[in-house]
């Protein structure tokens, strides 16, 4: 699960390295053709550098989305939760193998994209820096953070980059299921007990705003993107996949009785666009930048595992195995 | 064969509690090793864990289902609301994930007890179950295929993978013993050719697992001088098997007349 929008880094001049005008001309025009770049094909430095920072976030957000679910699989009621939960998470890491995998076919092996995470040095989606208080929670992420990011990778999956395109396609699936799942959940808990329903709604209360942030900043205050939509590496404005997700997903809230922190939220009949209340931007700027309530012990998490686990990935090793790019 | 039905007190006995053990097991061990869901030495083998762990679950759940049948409780009243000493799971399946090493060793030795068990048990006298077996034993060739696998890698690999998993099976070897803890109910269990005991498990099992740690370039515990970690089967746990419970069964009790 993956929210995009704060995701690229400006180019420091604003202008792209210079490139060869012929073979930019032929890489833009296949692209607005509507063909997949391939790894093997010709792309500019610019596009490489933006897309393996884009897959290597999306890949860190699943592996570090797996912890705030991850530790209520020990503790998930009933076998029907549990195996559903174990499941759920399981296949959040397997997204995370497929997109360290397309990530690594331009050029960035695994352990560096994963050293590169333990040290900070890259980020992933904030929403993960909030933790996950009760069993409610979970359900709440299930259902509404895998909404989100399933409008942020439809939007992906139409992309340029044909083995970002294709992990997408795949994921998307699954998450499809993952939202049937928190969506059940949900409904269990609004529909229960006076706890329960005091649970989900205290949860949806405590979500509400990362969901918000999930976007990435308004379009006003968001960095320019222009030659990267051409490029088709981002494929939708924030503001547009936010109010979609409003627009598919406010009803079904409101539907289950719970009430959203929100008292400005309604939709412009005129205008067809949700008003909301201004997300706090300084917030997200704050814990984006490791502020958040749960950036150092998620980052800790990660780090532990992986110093756990070096000596078997060193025990695998063999002196006559060569490193090689995955195939895409 | 049997059904249910055709049971007298003593085989209804004899067969619940062997389905207990069974079950308990599962459970318990699945729940472990579903701790290292994100956690994992490399992101293949996360998803292989939790793959595995999904099917300890499964197979808990669906001879809880088979006890429920015979009378007992539904599965999730089975699983989430009896009290620890209830428990009839073998001490092996109880202690912490510890390192990989650990975790590794442990299912190796029990998935391995596994197969040979749901292989025997394939051809019960006791009909739900041994239908049960024949659907687990596809599902555990897999485990014990993985199990090797790793086992003979890191036993073989560079730095110091050899010594810990030399140490993981001396810290397991004790402990799978336990595994095969023979019941009151073991003569009619035999007799009834409901299951063949835990004694003939044992030895199957010690022929399975020897020449594969042998070719691993493993030393061999000296089984005959090794006291079993026995006490499980009786109710009589670890001090881990509390704590387990206690986290497992958290939101369950949050509100016991709910749906969850």
């Amino acid at each position: 699960m993956y929210g995009g929008g704060y995701i690229f880094e400006e180019s420091k001049n604003g202008k792209s390295e210079a490139e060869d005008t012929e073979k930019l001309e032929r890489f833009e025009s296949k692209i607005a053709a509507g063909e997949k770049i391939e790894p093997s094909d010709w792309m500019p430095a610019e596009y490489r550098k933006q897309l393996i920072r884009m897959i290597e976030q999306h890949a860190h957000s699943e592996i570090i989305g797996a912890l705030p679910e991850g530790t209520w699989i020990t503790r998930a009621p009933g076998f029907r939760r549990k195996l559903a939960l174990m499941a759920k998470v399981q296949d959040e890491v397997g997204h995370a193998q497929l997109l360290y995998s397309a990530a690594e076919t331009l050029g960035k092996p695994r352990e560096d994209m994963i050293n590169d995470l333990i040290t900070g040095k890259s980020k992933y989606s904030n929403v993960f820096n909030y933790p996950a208080v009760t069993w409610a929670d979970t359900a709440i992420i299930a259902w509404l953070i895998d909404a989100g990011a399933i409008i942020n990778q439809v939007a992906n999956s139409k992309g340029s980059y044909g083995p970002y395109c294709r992990a997408l396609e795949r994921i998307c699936v699954e998450e499809s299921f993952h939202l049937k799942y928190g969506h059940d959940n949900v409904v269990f808990l609004a529909t229960g007990t006076p706890k329960q329903r005091e649970m989900v709604q205290e949860a949806l209360i405590r979500w509400w705003p990362p969901i918000m942030h999930f976007f990435g900043p308004s379009d006003k205050i968001s960095v320019h993107t222009e030659t990267l939509m051409r490029w088709k590496v981002k494929m939708a404005s924030n503001d547009d996949m936010r109010q979609k997700f409003l627009d598919m997903y406010v009803p079904k809230i409101w539907e289950l009785g719970l009430t959203i922190p929100d008292p400005l939220l309604k939709k412009n009949e005129t205008t067809g666009q949700w008003v909301y209340t201004e997300p706090d931007w300084q917030e997200f700027k704050k814990v984006i930048n490791g502020d958040g309530p749960c950036n150092k012990e998620r980052l800790a998490v990660r780090r532990n595992a992986e110093e756990k686990g070096e000596w078997v990935r060193r025990a695998l090793q063999r002196k006559d195995e060569r490193y090689t790019v995955p195939l895409a | 064969m049997n059904g249910i039905k055709d049971f007298t007190e003593i085989q209804t006995e004899a067969a619940k509690n062997l389905l207990y053990r069974l079950a308990d097991d599962q459970l318990i061990l699945g729940h472990r090793n579903s701790e290292w869901t994100g956690l994992g030495p490399i992101l293949e083998e996360d998803i292989a864990f939790s793959s595995m762990a999904q099917d300890k679950l499964g197979h808990s759940q669906a001879l809880y289902q088979l006890l429920h049948n015979m009378g007992e409780k539904d599965p999730d009243t089975i699983a989430f609301t009896r009290k620890v000493n209830e428990y009839k799971c073998c001490h092996l399946v109880e202690y912490p994930i510890g390192e990989y090493d650990f975790s590794l060793m442990r299912h190796f030795l029990f998935d391995m007890s596994e197969a040979i068990r749901f292989n025997m048990l394939s051809s019960s006298s006791f009909e739900p179950l041994a239908k049960i077996a024949k659907k687990f034993k596809g599902e555990l060739k897999y485990h014990t295929m993985h199990a090797v696998t790793w086992i003979n890698q890191l036993s073989t690999g560079s730095g110091e993978s050899p010594d810990r998993i030399q140490k993981s099976l001396d810290v397991c070897f004790p402990l799978a013993l336990g595994i095969f803890e023979p019941s009151e109910y073991e003569e009619t269990l035999i007799s009834e050719k409901i299951f063949f005991g835990e004694k003939a498990l044992q030895e199957k099992w010690l022929e399975a697992v020897i020449p594969v740690l042998k070719n691993a370039g493993l030393k061999i515990p000296d089984i005959e001088n090794i006291t079993a970690a026995y006490g499980g089967r009786e109710g009589i746990h670890t001090e881990y098997l509390k704590p387990l419970i206690d986290e497992m069964t958290e939101v369950y009790k949050i509100d016991t007349g709910a749906e969850w």
